[in-house]
This record gives structure tokens, C-alpha cells and sequence, in this order.
């Protein structure tokens, strides 16, 4: 890089200074017209009562955010737990040992089972199912326990499959090369695959994480009060529809940042891999 | 320099090998003699079998027939532990394979670290050392991706002779590269060659393997179908196949 600018730089500035003005104007001009557009429509009036109540807003607020203290401390229980266990499956599923076949067998069979229920139906069947056999004290019967057992089982799927991707990821040349110095397959995979693969799977990862933010609000199907119940509550209590929206604010404070997290490792990613953007 | 032959202790002697992949035999009865600091050319058609004898030797891939005797061990053997056998033998790849999460000085030094245990600042104050000698000392600390080609393969070079193999094996390592950027890599070879290093080259450039060979062998469907120094391959080959394909290879102008 030289220190004069030269022309193409002065180019280059250029084009992304029109494409700023361009992209400012054409948000405002969008936003005008929702501001101004939405209020003329027939129904406008209704809705915004029924859904963007202030008072009813400054009444409920605090109780989803104390209620949403549900679902954050389900989601620092789960993730760990998802990690641990996605972790385990993806491991078993790599094995090539013949003796540890039923392992690898069960693996598989788990992330087919899993990955095909939805997980509003698996908080249904574990939150009812596990506790009324009547096998754990009562203590153990807590609803929340079962619904984070139940979406805990359902993402470590998901997250194995993650990680295996990570590993296979990683190409058989560089197995190779590793061996060839002499390593063990052991040294190998440590070393050599799974520090790329890590690298790789970051990413996925995030979004994983950012989906199970928002899907810990299903837990509430089996009873618990968190956000999302907390807000039906409201809703009944106040005949008004402006707490559900309360509740999206609250879940957005959360989500956003870390999707923002995760489109930056994945463009920071594409950067080191020397990939280009076409525009 | 002798020319590989008749040697009382070669340090490789490849007999008899035959490898499939499936339906197809890939090498089909290999016969093969290394001595020790002699360099050997494979050269021959894309298929002819030059990199898979090449990864069979390393034991990256199993062979169906035959044996290998390496430093008068048959390394063939079933079942054998090939950990050991592989850190004595230095494999060059086309692709470069570097580890592309390490520095140059770490991809060099991970080696011994891994393998020979040797302590880290050792391994690093070595890897900076043969990085220096081979003209790579300023991009000690770069990745891999901010490399030119002809730099990484250097670097691929440095990291194998940190092991200090016995032999190296050279799997058409300049075939990825810029024409520009072949020199250099050639450069270190001939410095090996020079320094006494055992080599087994299979590349597609004929110049150099008539420069740089003790011994030339031509490869056609998974047999030497013929071999002896460069002068009688290049000046005087017997074979008509062999002279089909120099003549492609001059016709190619690459020769």
C-alpha cells in the first residue's frame, strides 16, 4: 500500500460513497412510507390498541423481564450441556473400531431420531412422559428440568451433525500430510484436524446457539412461567396484545447481538480463507 | 555416484508390488532400488502409478503384493506400527498440504515437537534455523495463505527435513506451481541432492530429472518399463512407449 491515494482508490471511495447515499436514502424513503402508509389502512386504529398499548407496556414489562430470567438461566444450563453431549455423539459416530460399532449405531440412530421430531413435540413427550413414570422424586419432576432435558437432546443432534460436518470437513490431505511426519492418527486428529475443524464450525454453531434462544420459549408448553407464558398471562389479564410484542423487544435485546456475532465470525472467516465477495 | 544398482545395502528396495483400486491395478509389479544418497526420477503419463508407488512406500497406502524393504525392515508387513517408519521417510506433496491454521515457523517445528518431543523453543530456534537456509526467514511468522506457491512448497520442504528423514519422496511437487515460481523450488532440490539427500522424484519436469537423476525410471500402466540414467532415457530410450512419450513431451515443449 502506498501512502498517496491513488486513482482507483480515489475510485473505489467514491463508489462507496454513493452506494452509502443510496443505501440511506432508499431506507428512508421505506421507513417514510411504512410511517405514513400503515396508519392510513382501514384497521390501523385497532391494531395499534390492541398491540402497542402504552400502559399496558409499562405494567407487564417487568414481570416478562423478570420472567425471562427463566429462560436465560434454561439457555446457560442447555448450551454446555448440548456441547458435552453433541460433542460425545459426533465423537461415536467417527469411530472405526468394529467393537464399538453399537456405539456408532446408536449414534446414528439418536441423530435420526432426534433431528426428526419437532422440539415442541420431544418438551411434550419428555415433560409429560419422564416425570409421570414416577421414577424421579418430586424434586426431579420440575417441568423445566424436563423441558431443558428435552431441547437439550433434540440441539445435541443437530450440533453433533455440526461438528462431524467440521471434521469431514477438514481435507484428507492434511491427514495425510500430519502422518506422514510421523504423527499418530491421535496426534493428527488434535493437532491437525480438529483445531481446523473448530475453526469451521464456529459459525454454525452461533446460529445454533441464536435458534435456541428463542425455541427455550417452547419449554413453556409443559407449564413453566417464562417470557412466553408470562405474556399469554398479560394478554388475558389486559384483553391486549401489546405484552406478546414486549416479549419480541426483549427477545431481539438478545438475539440480535449475537446474530450480529455470528454474520461477523462468518464474514471474518471468509476473509481468512481468502474467499472474495462478488458484488 | 553410482546409478542405484547392485548396491550390497540399498536403503530402499521395493519387489514385486502391486496395488488395485478395485477393479483397476494401479501397480502392477514394481521393482525398485534406492541406494543411499541417490536420486531417482519416475516420470511417465498422469496414471501411470508414480504417486500411488510413492504414498505405498510412505504407507499411506496399503499395497496388495510385494514388499518393501526399507533400511532392511520389510515396512510392507501387515500389521506393522508405521508411526515410526514414516518419520524417517519425508513426503513432498503437489498440493503443498500445509497446515494452514499454524505460522510457517509452527507448520516446520510441529514436527518435532509431535513426534520427536522435542522441547518447543528448540523445535522453534531449528525451524527458524532450516527456514533461514532455505531463503524463508522473513516470512517465519506468516500463514501459509499470505505464501506465494513456490514459497509454501519451500516451506512443505522445510517442514519434512525438520524431521530429518533418511529419504525424501518428491510427489510432482512443482506441478501446482507458476512457471515463474518452479525455479525455486528446483533450487532446493538440487541443494539436497547436493547435501547427499536420498530421492525419489516423480515429476513431469524433464529437464530437471535429466539434470538432477541418478537414475531415471519410466512408468506405463504400473510397470518401470524402463530405466537407467538420464543420459540413455532422454538420448537413447529402448522403448518405443518411452519414446512416444518424449515425443509428447517435446511436442508439449516441455523439453
Amino acid at each position: 500500500m502506498t501512502a498517496a491515494p491513488t486513482r482507483r482508490a480515489a475510485y473505489e471511495r467514491a463508489q462507496r460513497r454513493r452506494a452509502a447515499i443510496i443505501a440511506t436514502a432508499s431506507t428512508i424513503i421505506v421507513v417514510t412510507a411504512l410511517i405514513v402508509l400503515v396508519p392510513r389502512a382501514s384497521g390501523w386504529e385497532k391494531v395499534r390498541q390492541a398491540f402497542f398499548d402504552g400502559d399496558v407496556f409499562t405494567d407487564s414489562f417487568p414481570r416478562l423481564i423478570e420472567a425471562f430470567w427463566l429462560d436465560v438461566k434454561i439457555l446457560l444450563w442447555s448450551t454446555p450441556l448440548i456441547l458435552i453431549v453433541s460433542l460425545l455423539v459426533a465423537l461415536a459416530r467417527s469411530v472405526r473400531s468394529p467393537a464399538l460399532f453399537p456405539v456408532k449405531a446408536f449414534a446414528v440412530v439418536y441423530t435420526d431420531v432426534m433431528r426428526g421430531i419437532p422440539v415442541i413435540l420431544l418438551i411434550f413427550l419428555i415433560g409429560f412422559g419422564v416425570p409421570g413414570l414416577r421414577i424421579v422424586s418430586r424434586t426431579w419432576s420440575d417441568p423445566v428440568i424436563w423441558g431443558t432435558v428435552a431441547l437439550v437432546l433434540s440441539y445435541s443432534a443437530y450440533v453433533a451433525e455440526i461438528i462431524r460436518g467440521g471434521i469431514d470437513g477438514v481435507h484428507e490431505s492434511q491427514r495425510a500430510a500430519a502422518r506422514s511426519l510421523g504423527m499418530t492418527s491421535h496426534q493428527a486428529m488434535n493437532t491437525v484436524v480438529l483445531p481446523q475443524a473448530f475453526r469451521n464450525i464456529v459459525p454454525p454453531m452461533m446460529n445454533s446457539f441464536v435458534s435456541l434462544q428463542k425455541d427455550v420459549a417452547l419449554v413453556s408448553v409443559i407449564g413453566p412461567v417464562e417470557i412466553l407464558r408470562q405474556a399469554g398471562i398479560d394478554k388475558s389479564k389486559f384483553a391486549n396484545f401489546t405484552p406478546y410484542v414486549a416479549a419480541s423487544l426483549i427477545f431481539l435485546a438478545i438475539t440480535i447481538p449475537c446474530t450480529r456475532l455470528a454474520d461477523h465470525l462468518l464474514a471474518r472467516e471468509r476473509r481468512r480463507t481468502g474467499a472474495t465477495t462478488i458484488s | 555416484m553410482n546409478d542405484g544398482t547392485a548396491l550390497p545395502d540399498p536403503l530402499l528396495d521395493v519387489r514385486g508390488v502391486r496395488k488395485s483400486f478395485g477393479a483397476a491395478t494401479v501397480l502392477d509389479g514394481i521393482d525398485l532400488t534406492v541406494g543411499r544418497g541417490n536420486v531417482i526420477t519416475l516420470i511417465g503419463a498422469s496414471g501411470s502409478g508414480k504417486s500411488t508407488l510413492l504414498r505405498c512406500i510412505n504407507l499411506l497406502e496399503p499395497i496388495d503384493e510385494g514388499t518393501i524393504m526399507f533400511d532392511g525392515v520389510d515396512i510392507a508387513e501387515p500389521g506393522i506400527d508405521a508411526d515410526p517408519i514414516r518419520r524417517r521417510i519425508g513426503m513432498i506433496f503437489q498440493s503443498y498440504n500445509l497446515f494452514p491454521h499454524m505460522s510457517v515457523t509452527d507448520n516446520v517445528a510441529i514436527g518435532p515437537r509431535k513426534v520427536l518431543g522435542v522441547d518447543k523453543a528448540t523445535a522453534r530456534r531449528d525451524a527458524l534455523a532450516l527456514l533461514t537456509r532455505l531463503g524463508l526467514a522473513e516470512r517465519a511468522d506468516a500463514y501459509p495463505d499470505q505464501l506465494s506457491g513456490g514459497q509454501q512448497q519451500r516451506v512443505a520442504i522445510a517442514r519434512s527435513l525438520a524431521m530429518q528423514p533418511d529419504v525424501m519422496l518428491l510427489d510432482e511437487i512443482t506441478s501446482a506451481l507458476d512457471p515463474e515460481l518452479i525455479g525455486e523450488v528446483l533450487d532446493v532440490v538440487r541443494d539436497l541432492k547436493a547435501g547427499g539427500m536420498t530421492m525419489l522424484f516423480a515429476t513431469h519436469e524433464m529437464a530437471f530429472a535429466r539434470e538432477i537423476s541418478d537414475r531415471v525410471c519410466f512408468l506405463h500402466r504400473g510397470r518401470i518399463l524402463e530405466d537407467g540414467p538420464p543420459e540413455q532415457i532422454f538420448g537413447a530410450p529402448a522403448e518405443a512407449r518411452t519414446r512416444e512419450f518424449l515425443q509428447r513431451v517435446i511436442d508439449a515443449g516441455r523439453l
